[in-house]
């Protein structure tokens, strides 16, 4: 069976990110799955029970300082040398960056934002805020497809991978962009907004950046992600890289909790694709009613905070 | 310092979006000047206000584009220039990138920014597809862009906050929404932009072959295409009340409580 590559999403930090592992259970499908692992820890183990036959350790030394350049670089190496079926990498900033870079380097067409990767190589995306679905193949090279966070349920698939070890030859126009400083300015325990099977986005009905303490609550209590909408971030209320829709996050949920957002088309474009949708809205008119699944229309001030009482007796 | 910014029509997010028959975004209907283009267009205004130099609008794009290189222009810029062809609709972004790296060869940038994204396409790739070609530094996602003679350093937006990223120009910058509030144009600003100089480039202009873009040099081709089916509106209740506790008994039924 042909290889397929697939580049991790994982560091230390956070270990492998789950968009990983539905990258292994697509890749399984096209044929046998190996992983390039960035960084000093294979991960092997976690790898391996979502089928990867082989893992590709490239250290971090001459990468993690500079922007996606160097990494590019050595996947465009490994990629001539083992000619895979295809190369699967997360459609996050970075991810993309990648992509394009070795779309470029490869002269191979590159499929973003997919939804779906079928065992042919051709790519399912939705495109235009969701509201077209396309079918897509590349004419050229290797495929390149970058796959959305929570776009399929990862299965288990238990392997044990071959662990080898990369070796990391850049150039210097890979070394212009230089990270001098990671700077974390918010970290909690709640999980990354685009990977979170629950999220609880708050609007311009939230009035403020203090009552944005109830979308948190209500997010805390369900063990979901906060998020937000620009009217809320353009108001001060939450900081941008929670902002979901057209020009911020597109998440892909299990259940979207909107509170105090209208659905505007803008919005809707970062959260339609969402399993299920939830909205609390005082104007019975508010279009996000058009897409959720169950309203409650009312005054979120009342709604969520007996919403949070609900859910603790519950527990 | 000689600033190149990149900008793109785009048809409006907020209308009704389409692909045309052949899988190409359908661009008959309302277009507008790509919005994150406009940040990158502050921006390099304002570095020209600190730095003197020059502000160049490049776009590829059909006869309709220059539409959004006029709204541009009356931001304030001084002059741009219009890659237009007929090989070129279609093109995929690997082709769209080789067009545009060769323009910006003959346009001696020391500076290029770019949107972090545009509204139709969302891809986020032309940056560094643009360093790739040019051999120089792409520094993407600023929400922060400081320039100290030749040196450039951004603040990169990330999830969980920012990463400093610094390189020597030459470079490819892009920006996102957070970098500044564009300016609204005069209405001086807008006359003005009816007289500045448009140049028109081809494909022949640029020394590129027409098979080598469009839809026949496409790297990646669509094979089907449909309206996503609309969601339908599920149950809503109005709160008399116990809102809140039916919110609960909903997700409590659907197995998330
Ligand atoms: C190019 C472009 C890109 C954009 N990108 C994005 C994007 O990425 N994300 C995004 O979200 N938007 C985006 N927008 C903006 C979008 O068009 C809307 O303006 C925005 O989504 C509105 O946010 P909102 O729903 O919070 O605010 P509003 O539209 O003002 O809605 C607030 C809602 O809160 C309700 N409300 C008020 N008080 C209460 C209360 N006490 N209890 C219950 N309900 C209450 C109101 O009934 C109303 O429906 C973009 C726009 C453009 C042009």
């Amino acid at each position: 069976m042909a290889e397929v590559l697939v580049v991790a999403e994982a560091s230390a930090a956070a270990g492998v990110k789950k968009v990983t592992l539905e990258m292994l259970t697509a890749a399984r499908t096209i044929g046998s799955p190996s992983v390039v692992v960035f960084g000093d820890e294979p991960f092997a183990d976690k790898l391996g029970e979502h089928g990867a036959e082989r893992v590709y350790l490239a250290g971090a030394a001459d990468i993690d300082d500079f922007l996606v350049a160097p990494k590019a670089t050595v996947l465009a190496d490994l990629i001539r040398r083992v000619r895979p079926a295809a190369v699967l990498l997360a459609s996050t900033q970075e991810g993309k960056e990648i992509a394009g870079r070795l779309a470029v380097k490869l002269d191979s067409g590159l499929l973003t934002d997919a939804v779906a990767v079928a065992p042919d190589g051709t790519a399912t995306q939705a495109v235009f805020a969701g509201q077209v679905i396309v079918t897509a193949r590349v004419r050229r090279g290797v495929p390149l497809i970058t796959l959305r966070p929570n776009s399929l349920t990862p299965s288990p698939a238990p392997a044990t991978p071959v662990v080898e070890p990369l070796a990391v030859a850049v150039t210097d126009a890979d070394r212009l962009a230089r990270v001098t400083e990671r700077v974390v300015e918010r970290k909690g325990a709640r999980p990354e907004l685009t990977e979170a099977s629950i999220v609880v986005s708050g609007g311009r009905g939230v009035g403020s950046a203090d009552s944005f303490a109830l979308v948190e609550e209500l997010a805390d209590l369900l063990g979901g992600a906060v998020g937000a909408s620009r009217a809320a971030v353009d108001s001060g209320f939450y900081p941008h890289q929670f902002q979901v829709g057209q020009t911020g996050k597109t998440v892909s949920p299990q259940l979207y909790v909107a509170l105090g957002i209208s659905g505007a088309i803008q919005h809707r474009a970062g959260m339609q694709t969402s399993k299920t949708i939830v909205a609390v809205n005082k104007d019975p008119e508010a279009p996000i009613f058009e897409l959720a699944d169950f309203g409650v229309v009312g005054d979120l001030f009342k709604v969520v905070p007996q919403a949070a009482d609900e859910i603790r007796k519950r527990a | 310092m000689n600033i190149v910014v990149l900008v793109k029509q785009v048809p409006d997010s907020g209308g009704d979006r389409r692909l045309t028959a052949d899988g190409t975004t359908d661009r008959s209907g309302g277009n507008v000047l790509n919005e994150m283009d406009e940040y990158a267009v502050e921006e390099a205004l304002r570095l020209q206000a600190a730095h003197g130099g020059t502000v160049t609008l490049l776009t590829m794009g059909p006869e309709t584009a220059v539409e959004a290189l006029r709204k541009a222009l009356a931001m304030g810029p001084d002059a741009a220039v219009h890659v237009i062809d007929d090989a070129l609709p279609g093109s995929c972004a690997v082709a769209t990138s080789k067009v545009l790296a060769a323009a910006l060869r003959t346009l001696d940038a020391d500076l290029v920014i770019a949107g972090a994204e545009s509204t139709d396409g969302r891809v986020q790739v032309m940056p560094h597809m643009l360093a790739e070609r040019l051999g120089i530094a792409a520094l993407t996602g600023a929400r922060k862009v400081t320039v100290d003679g030749s040196a450039l350093t951004i603040e990169r937006q990330t999830d969980g906050g920012y990463e400093v990223v610094t390189a020597a120009t030459p470079a490819v910058v892009s920006v996102w929404d957070t970098i500044n509030d564009p300016r609204y144009p005069s209405f001086k600003g807008i006359m003005a932009a009816k007289k500045k100089p448009v140049r028109r480039l081809s494909l022949a202009d640029l020394g590129i072959a027409p098979g080598e873009v469009g839809v026949a040099g496409a790297s990646s081709e669509v094979l089907a295409h449909d309206r996503r089916p609309a969601r339908s509106a599920g149950a809503t209740v109005a709160d008399e009340g116990a809102g809140g506790v039916r919110l609960v008994e909903y997700l409590t039924a659907e197995k998330f409580v």
